[in-house]
């Protein structure tokens, strides 16, 4: 099995290093140092009707500590779409060749140590399986909940949507308890030809914790993939989203808010990749900094030779609420094909001016103008959500980060 | 209502406005007019408290208190409006929420109650008909991706929500075809009352066709220049600014007196 191979790869490569390029700016020194120790499967009660939204009654995984509490979980509303354990899955002979075809797949893990330590602590984690024509109606929702303090976890799901399928997944990672632990995160996605996948990913570790994802993603023909990822919480967070368009005519969006305020570094290393003709990638990512927080970011798109016809564009914008809060931002696009268009651009600024002059000559305090503000920048992302509650709840976290109320 | 003195502005250093003198009174409407470049806009952004002017001399008297010591968002609940020339465009706030909180900051510092959502939203639906506004307008973020023409209902919109008793309209005209020029002075002339004060900044007589001025301003290098009745607007439509600016009046007197 994997596990194995895994581990040893880890041992070869350990954390990653700023002197790796790509961990220039995230330091994981800090967290190399702790003495996590892996968490372990548990059945302990646990309250989890605060996580999840009313659109996902029926159907909503939890995972406590890496490990799917079926005890725990609602899936009366899956209308055909199979959401599993991983491990059983790859035990089961309906399901064993998808994941021995999908798992690890697009996630490798051999120029990778933190999606190798992952692999190597496969011990649950969840199987989506979106068979073919089938269209899921209500979003489904799958809570990574970080319970145990001290702890690491290692969170892993497979989502495969055949073809001409449709689903919306909702992945929403919290915690029950506000001390140091980590998360090791691994998300593989396959979009099949034709099918369409709506991908949430909702970061809100408390603000103690370590929490590094990846999410891979692989488009089929003529499929779309809209993804956008809210990250929130932790002491350090990465995220290391890619989306591989290797059939032509895919479609896909990948959006992205941060926001974040003292001792708190979040990083987002996002990859873009145009391999076939008549593909089309929109990425924004928004960013809003407090504090001494610190963000990075850096979006890589390839337009690879032959992918003709590329529509690709690429903005990310920052907005920073103090002086001590930094970003580094690194849009890249990498083009050889002829015939493409592509745009790509960062941008850095603070509150402007003439904007919170126009609300103040309305008789909005100074204060009130900046947050309202603040909330309109964070809104491109999350106006664009098409989950109600997850809108609401967002506006309601951005709002009270802004101690305001509208 | 409102007494200005000897007023002197600059902006980055440069000395716009040259000691303006001028007195507003409850129920009058006064145009502020003359050549670009005399000071007008920025006769309107110094009333308003725009951050980058700098008064350098001179004082207004608003209501017997010194406007210049009242922050923009004071002035602004004490009754003071401008309406921007250029109206910014507030992304993700929705029209409703930007005029609800600024009705509600306004109610507050009158010791009123809040409005909730709801009960603004009725009273929303009264004050739009002022200007025309379809209601897709509300719940459309500030000014965003709005024509010029709706950006400047808006401005208006927002004068029916706030009711002020001073409201600076900075060429409120300007970028308006004919239709929307009649909705917007209509709208203008519904809510003045022998309550309010109306100062109209414009280039242009055309705008005073339809909010006609008691009094009319010329301004020209940062002074007034001229001063007369609704008449000296078409005089000046007719002989254009240049025969002011080249034969101007001293500091602050007009050719004309306005009647008191």
């Amino acid at each position: 099995m994997v596990r194995g191979s895994a581990m040893e790869r880890f041992e070869q490569l350990g954390f990653p290093s700023i002197r790796d390029e790509e961990w220039k700016y995230t330091n994981l020194a800090a967290l190399a140092k702790e003495n996590f120790i892996p968490a372990t499967r548990n059945e302990d009660a646990l309250d989890v009707s605060g996580f999840t939204y009313p659109e996902t009654a029926n159907a909503h995984l939890i995972v406590v500590n890496g490990f799917l509490r079926e005890d725990l979980s609602v899936t009366t509303g899956l209308e055909g779409v199979v959401a599993i354990d991983l491990l059983s899955a790859a035990a089961d002979a309906r399901y064993n060749k998808l994941v021995r075809k999908y798992l690890a797949r697009n996630a490798g893990y051999h120029n990778n140590g933190l999606t190798a330590l992952n692999t190597a602590f496969l011990q649950s984690g969840v199987f989506i399986w979106i068979p073919k024509n089938v269209n899921l109606e209500t979003p489904l929702q799958v809570t990574f909940v970080a319970g145990v303090e001290n702890s690491a976890a290692f969170p892993r799901l497979l989502v495969v949507a055949e073809e001409n399928s449709s689903a919306t997944i909702i992945e929403s990672f919290v915690s029950t308890n506000g001390g140091r632990y980590f998360t090791n995160a691994v998300a593989e996605v396959v979009v099949k030809d034709g099918a369409k996948l709506e991908h949430y990913r909702l970061q809100r570790e408390n603000k103690q914790a370590f929490h590094v994802t990846t999410t891979s993603a692989d488009l089929g023909r003529s499929s779309r993939y809209d993804t956008t990822s809210i990250n929130l919480g932790a002491q350090l967070s990465r995220h290391d989203v890619s989306v591989v368009m290797d059939h032509e005519g895919a479609e896909t969006s990948v959006d992205g808010l941060y926001m974040v305020g003292s001792d708190q570094h979040t990083d987002t290393h996002s990859v873009i990749d145009h391999k076939q003709p008549h593909c089309n990638s929109h990425q924004l990512y928004k960013g809003i900094l407090d504090g001494n927080g610190r963000a990075v970011f850096n979006g890589k798109i390839y337009v690879r030779e032959g992918a003709q016809k590329t529509d690709a564009m690429q903005t990310n914008k920052n907005l920073l609420l103090s002086n001590k809060a930094r970003i580094d931002t690194k849009p890249q696009l990498e083009i050889f094909a002829d015939d493409v268009k592509c745009a790509h651009g960062a941008a850095v600024g603070q509150i402007d001016p003439e904007e919170l002059f126009y609300l103040t000559a309305r008789g909005i305090t100074p204060e009130l103008g900046r947050n309202l503000l603040t909330y309109g920048f964070a809104e491109e992302v999350i106006a664009k959500i098409k989950v109600e509650s997850i809108r609401n709840e967002l506006d309601e976290t951005v709002l009270r980060q802004l101690h305001t109320s509208l | 209502m409102l007494e200005i003195k000897n007023l002197h502005a600059a902006i980055d250093g440069n000395e716009i406005l040259k000691g303006i003198n001028l007195t507003i009174n409850k129920g009058e409407i006064h145009a502020i007019m003359g050549p670009n470049g005399s000071g007008k806009s920025t006769l309107a952004k110094v009333l308003a408290g725009h951050p980058q002017y700098e008064v350098t001399a001179g004082e207004v008297i608003y209501e017997g208190r010194n406007l210049l010591e009242m922050e923009p968002d004071q002035r602004a609940r004490e009754g003071i409006f401008m309406a921007f020339q250029y109206p910014i465009e507030v992304p993700g706030v929705s029209n409703a929420q930007f005029l609800r909180l600024a009705y509600n900051e306004k109610r507050k510092h009158l010791g009123e109650e809040e409005l909730d959502p709801l009960e603004f939203k009725d009273l929303l639906k009264e004050r739009a008909k002022i200007v025309e506004m379809d209601a897709s307008f509300m719940t459309r973020s500030v000014n965003e991706g709005f024509s010029g023409g709706e950006k400047k209902r808006n401005e208006i919109l927002q004068m029916a929500v706030l009711e002020p008793k001073l409201s600076v309209l900075d060429e409120t005209d300007s970028g308006l075809d004919i239709d929307a020029l009649r909705v917007v002075a209509n709208g203008v002339n519904q809510l003045h009352t022998p309550n309010d004060a109306i100062i109209v900044v414009t280039h242009y007589q055309r705008l005073l066709n339809y909010i006609v001025p008691d009094f009319v301003h010329v301004l020209a290098g940062g002074r007034i220049a001229r001063e007369g009745g609704k008449e000296l607007a078409l005089e000046l439509e007719e002989k254009g600014y240049d025969w002011i600016v080249k034969t101007p009046e001293p500091n602050g007197k007009g050719a004309v007196a306005p009647a008191k």
